[in-house]
């Protein structure tokens, strides 16, 4: 087992060269705190990319911002949130999500398409790349996209780097769309709504002008386990909106949602802001101790029923709803999910919804023999496995991390 | 002038027996071989460039989409995809030896579904007919192309179209969530849905964008979004463009994302107020409008704090929308710039690179350098917001020589794009037009794995060839694997 770390992208490309020319596969990592995610590897050497890191350009009035890979992303949010800016897509920690302690790379958050609460406004981290660096598997450094946030120039092959774990290739340096911070954020709070109607409303806000920025839904059990005492005390469901803005905007949208919806209680700034980065790290709603991890993107309106589907035949499966319905987070007890982890219960409730489940967590022996990302159709599946032949021709790049092929 | 992959003659020669079995896919006047009927398509919005195609076919269900692409596909003939053929860079340009296939009767609504907050349509329907579809429950579809009325969301989805007001609201790809495909051997793939993101890679982010060369399009989901309750637009006069470009830039770095800003230089103003009489600035080097969308507080907010920047950069003259109507004929002007150009032109060139904001005065001054040495004249309009830059080149053609020059001119611009930060088109695509200055952005390496994806879709070439890529690589040419670890540069790396 080697563990390179090249000091520049040329090494890095040097690195995968010669790993190429031997037939020898790599794990591709910097901050490694989402190295737990998708299937294990049996790679024998492996590339960190740490080394790569710090911010090349940043012009807050271009909106955009370029940083070496392997930057970490709280260097990239402190720097921001100095200029009053951020990732409008909101990347959510999933440090104790996952049980690793690294520093988060942006080369991380882009290669696992990470997105917050904020997705259901503005996108996903492929919504807010403008372009990169990279290796591909035959040790090439190539680059697509630009630093401007308007660009058609070829085919748009920084968004298909989104979600890819670094099975296509090494990413170097990033260029990303930052946006201004809004000057203040409240969020409206109901309790005691059924799922049914907490993802009926949802629907219903979003759909108001009030621009709605986050909406989710915390069943008992989630509620109670949040830091924020007026979401957790009174031992009830949870059901709750971001407004943000200027003031004087969030004032006045604050109470045509009101009014739209009937009532509900403000929730201040401070306590706003918690909330919304707990549920965007996940753990801290979710029982934690022993258990498989699903994360489920339904048709949003069809959550609550895929929920009570799983919870029929595994009870020990409680979770939350973000998006508006489109996220449910899913935590079943280990021993009840069985050797699948549940997978067959879970993508059968998922069938008529459509959509896609992928397993968060689980023991190694579980994600090695169960698929942790959905299963694609066969004419899908082949055309996944021919791109993923024209970026990396031998498969050295992360291998089998996303699919046994790839 | 381009050249276009020369024609096949073997294809040319078996043209009767291509026309028949196209017409056992599909019946009537779907298909279309008679030379006068087929001039109707020899090009799109990029005029300049006009080829009929060798036969025309317009299918009306997905299964005959099916057919004639595994037709197509087995017996070796191109294929041409094409929506209402606005493309500006000649998307959707025919090939000589190609099927143009028309997605033109594709024209159903087919869900809406306010719940999930999306729209699933056919190909064929109109951006603004999405718009109009959902508008009786206050929705819309955002991104807003200024062909709007014409073009349709199967040509935005092909160019990943953008307009006004895409700063804030995102181009097409950040508001198409699903797709219906056919590839080119018939299969038919479904990207994306109702849901948010999907399994595996993100083939919809490639789709969209790709011009035609991964696949044709027969269903698109879209996002739609409640309209803002309000919007009001400012109106303002600079002295100069860099005081316009500065205030823009301070516009940003306040934290206002403005629904739309767009800038005129003086010749753009002048055509568009003798066009529109909106009351434009005649005056001023440049002109600003800006418009600010949302709740009423929040409109009125932004509007003083805007009127307060525009002042620190001395506006010249600034004019606030006091009604709806007045918002409109604010943007009149500026909608109907290209054809108020037209009026003081015979003809006229539309470039559409895409600059870092700042270097805008610089890139205007160099502009108006090269209209003397090509001695043609420039008017711009400018989507101010997010950098996107239309040169409108003014020229006869008519008079020998102009248009050569016009396009020489044209690509000077686009390199000048390229050298100061930016890139070759924000959204017009690169088609034929900007094909032969891809090098100037990528490297060979580049294009090889930009093509090495369309090798993945379209092995064999056959969808839309000669577009985007300056040089056409067989695939099996780019699947080689040439190996480079003896060329060792770090001798001192550990070694496997």
């Amino acid at each position: 087992m080697t563990v390179y770390r090249p000091a520049d992208a040329a090494e890095a490309a040097e690195v995968i060269a010669a790993a190429a020319a031997e037939r020898q596969p790599l794990e591709l990592l910097a901050g490694g705190t989402k190295r737990g995610l998708g299937r294990p590897m049996r790679t024998s050497h492996s590339l960190d990319a740490s080394r790569l890191s710090g911010v090349i350009d940043y012009d807050p009035p271009e909106l955009q911002l370029t940083a070496h890979a392997a930057t970490p992303m709280a260097q990239i949010e402190s720097l921001l949130a100095d200029n009053r800016q951020m990732l409008a897509f909101e990347p959510p920690d999933w440090r104790g999500l996952m049980g690793s302690h690294g520093t988060s790379t942006l080369g991380g958050v882009i290669a696992c398409n990470l997105a917050g609460p904020r997705r259901v406004r503005a996108g996903a981290a492929r919504d807010h790349i403008l372009g990169f660096f990279g290796v591909n598997g035959r040790g090439e450094s190539w680059k697509a996209g630009g630093k401007v946030v308007k660009n058609v120039t070829g085919y748009d092959l920084s968004k298909l780097q989104c979600g890819a774990y670094g099975t296509l290739s090494l990413l170097t340096q990033i260029t990303v769309k930052v946006m201004p911070r809004p000057e203040t954020v409240c969020s409206l709070l109901f309790r005691g709504l059924s799922d049914e109607a907490a993802i009926a409303l949802s629907s219903q806000a979003l759909n108001t002008p009030q621009e709605v920025s986050a909406a989710a839904h915390l069943p008992a059990a989630a509620a109670r386990r949040s830091q924020v005492t007026a979401v957790a005390d009174r031992s009830d469901t949870v059901t709750v909106f971001r407004l943000e803005g200027p003031t004087p905007s969030v004032i006045s949208r604050l109470a045509s949602l009101r009014a739209q919806l009937g009532g509900g209680e403000p929730l201040q700034a401070d306590d706003s802001r918690l909330l919304w980065d707990e549920i965007g790290a996940v753990r801290p709603l979710l029982a934690a101790h022993n258990r498989c991890l699903w994360r489920l993107c339904p048709t949003p309106a069809a959550a609550p029923l895929v929920q009570q589907q799983v919870r029929a035949k595994l009870p020990s499966s409680e979770g939350f709803y973000d998006w508006g319905g489109g996220l449910l987070w899913l935590s079943i007890d280990a021993r009840e999910a069985g050797a699948d982890g549940g997978a067959q219960v879970v993508r059968n409730a998922l069938r008529q919804a459509a959509g896609h489940a992928t397993l968060i967590l689980a023991s190694d022996a579980v994600r090695t023999n169960v698929p942790v990302f959905q299963t694609l159709p066969a004419p899908l599946a082949a055309l996944n496995q021919r791109v993923k032949y024209g970026f990396d021709p031998h498969g050295i790049l992360n291998p089998g991390r996303m699919r046994e092929d790839q | 002038m381009l050249k276009m992959p020369l024609p096949d003659t073997a294809v040319l020669a078996c043209r009767a027996e291509i026309v028949h079995a196209l017409r056992q896919i599909v019946p009537g006047e779907g298909v279309i071989d008679d030379a006068s009927e087929l001039c109707a398509y020899e090009s799109d919005g990029l005029t300049a460039y006009r080829t009929p195609p060798m036969v025309a076919v317009l299918p009306e269900t997905t299964e005959q989409v099916v057919q004639v692409m595994r037709y197509c596909h087995s017996a070796g003939i191109k294929v041409v995809p094409r929506g209402a053929g606005t493309s500006l860079s000649g998307g959707a340009l025919p090939l000589e030896d190609g099927v143009l296939l028309g997605m033109g009767k594709f024209k159903q609504v087919l869900e809406i579904d306010y719940v999930n907050r999306c729209a699933v349509v056919q190909p064929g329907v109109t951006n603004l007919a999405i718009s109009h579809a959902v508008q009786e429950r206050g929705f819309y579809y955002a991104p807003d192309p200024s062909s709007q009325i014409a073009c349709t969301i199967g040509g935005n989805v092909g160019e990943n179209s953008g307009g006004v007001h895409c700063l804030k609201y995102g181009l097409t790809t950040n508001n198409v969530i699903g797709l219906e495909m056919v590839t080119i051997d018939g299969e038919v793939l479904r990207l994306g849905g109702k849901h948010f993101d999907a399994s595996g890679y993100d083939l919809l982010g490639v789709m969209v964008g790709s011009e035609g060369m991964l696949g044709v399009v027969t269903e698109v989901t879209v996002r739609i979004l409640p309209k803002p309750p309000g919007a009001r637009a400012v109106l303002i006069g600079f002295s100069t463009i860099e005081g316009a470009g500065d205030c823009v830039a301070d516009i940003i770095a306040t934290g206002i994302i403005p629904g739309g800003m767009e800038m005129m230089d003086k010749p753009a103003t002048a055509a568009a107020e003798a066009f529109v009489h909106a009351g434009y600035p005649l005056d001023a080097e440049a002109v600003l409008i800006v418009e600010l969308d949302g709740c009423e507080a929040e409109v009125d907010h932004l509007i003083l704090a805007v009127e307060k920047i525009a002042g620190r950069h001395g506006a010249s003259s600034t004019r606030v929308s006091q009604s709806d109507d007045e918002r409109l004929l604010l943007w009149a002007g500026r909608k109907a710039a290209f054809p108020a150009v037209g009026r003081i032109s015979p003809d006229y060139y539309c470039m559409d690179g895409t600059i870092p904001r700042k270097r805008i005065g610089e890139v205007l001054s160099r502009m108006r350098q090269m209209q003397d040495q090509y001695g043609l004249r420039v008017a711009n309009v400018f989507h101010a917001g997010d950098g996107n830059l239309h040169p409108l080149i003014l020229y006869d053609a008519n008079q020998p020589g102009e248009l050569d020059r016009a396009e020489a001119f044209g690509a000077d611009i686009l390199r000048l794009c390229v050298q100061v930060g930016g890139v070759l088109t924000g959204e017009h695509g690169v088609g034929v037009e900007k094909r032969d200055l891809m090098g100037t952005m990528f490297t060979e390496i580049d294009l090889n794995q930009q093509q090495r994806l369309k090798c993945a879709f379209d092995p064999q070439g056959l969808l839309n060839p000669g577009k985007m890529f300056p040089t056409l690589h067989r695939c099996a040419e780019l699947g080689r694997v040439h190996v480079h670890a003896g060329q060792v540069r770090f001798p001192d790396l550990p070694r496997f």
